[in-house]
């Protein structure tokens, strides 16, 4: 019986894996860039535990030291993480059997966590706990790098100009794996027309929710066009 | 005791309730069944992408005033972002690689 329980932590251990090396390497360039713009590891915690998302955490920071409006910051939650939506409807069955862990599992999912709990075959044995579990230490994973993060850039003497590149750098790897794996390259093309357009138009300070908001109606637009075309 | 800027503290709790309930989502409106509207789901493929377009944007917004100085150094940043990633598919390498670089930019 313990041996069985045992070999489950493991097993669901070596799962995670691959989440534990890009969880805890982002999260503490998040907690070192929360740092740098003067908010303590305690505030990085905070916004892993109850958020709980790679690349939002990251843009809420800038949002956070800008003094961006509550609008704007609500406006992109809902935009950036609207894909976690699609990401439970594949799940929806599988978490309601899961009972009481059911909202604990809704409030970890992640495009990692999602992706790595695809993997797990129907029919294997102890499936769920397996799921529940990957989400646990996929969590731990990013709590811990965030909070090291924020430790290690409260102990360093110096600020460290030019650490906040590393969202930069996130976003344009998320971008090319998307564009490598999409053959329809329409939708990114206009989010960066739009981008640059509103970018001049309403200046830096302002230009995100405009231009989130003409990104999004015009790709409401076309879907019903190509919807129509194949009627 | 450290001072808590309970501002800050909200903004986080009203991201976090915007994002856990669109994890939820499913599990208000679809009980039932599982079929999504069709312009809804078509509307979910192609958001990401765009949207990450936007955001990428969004980090370079002062390029255009600082194109003389820290803009261009940006630019090559991402360049070598970019190549790197392209050329070993490792997160770790590129973001890495992309950063120091842009650092040691900012230092010369």
């Amino acid at each position: 019986m313990k041996n069985n329980k045992k070999k489950m932590l493991y097993d669901a251990w070596i799962k995670s894996l691959p989440i534990l090396f890009s969880y805890v390497f982002v999260s503490f360039s998040y907690g070192l860039m929360m740092q740098n713009a003067g908010y303590a590891w305690y505030y990085s915690l905070f916004t892993s535990l109850t958020v709980y998302t790679g690349a939002f955490q990251f843009v809420l920071i800038t949002f956070l030291s800008s003094g961006a409006s509550i609008v704007t910051i609500a406006v992109t939650a809902l935009l950036m993480n609207s894909r976690q939506t699609f990401y439970s409807l594949t799940f929806l069955d599988d978490f309601k059997q899961m009972r009481h862990r059911k909202w604990y599992m809704i409030q970890t999912m992640t495009d990692e966590t999602y992706a790595v709990n695809c993997t797990i075959p129907q029919n294997e044995k102890n499936r769920h706990k397996q799921m529940f579990l990957i989400a646990f230490f996929s969590r731990c994973y990013w709590m811990i790098g965030a909070v090291l993060g924020g430790i290690l850039g409260q102990i360093l003497p110096v600020q460290l100009e030019g650490i906040d590149f590393c969202m930069t750098a996130l976003f344009v790897i998320i971008f090319i794996d998307q564009w490598e794996s999409s053959t329809n390259h329409k939708p990114a093309l206009i989010g960066v027309v739009m981008g640059v357009i509103c970018l001049f138009i309403f200046g830096a300070r302002t230009f995100m929710l405009p231009a989130l908001i003409f990104t999004s109606g015009i790709l409401l637009l076309i879907q019903g066009k190509e919807n129509q075309a194949d009627a | 005791m450290p001072n808590i800027q309970w501002n800050i503290i909200g903004i986080i709790l009203i991201s976090a309730a915007i994002t856990f309930t669109l994890r939820a989502l499913p599990f208000f409106i679809f009980r039932g069944n599982r079929t999504m509207p069709v312009w809804l789901s078509r509307l979910g493929t192609m958001l990401p992408s765009a949207i990450m377009a936007v955001l990428i944007v969004y980090c370079l917004k002062e390029v255009p005033q600082t194109i003389t100085g820290t803009g261009i150094f940006q630019c090559l940043a991402v360049v070598v972002v970019a190549v790197t990633y392209k050329w070993k598919h490792n997160m770790f390498l590129s973001i890495l690689s992309g950063t120091l670089f842009y650092m040691i930019l900012l230092k010369l």
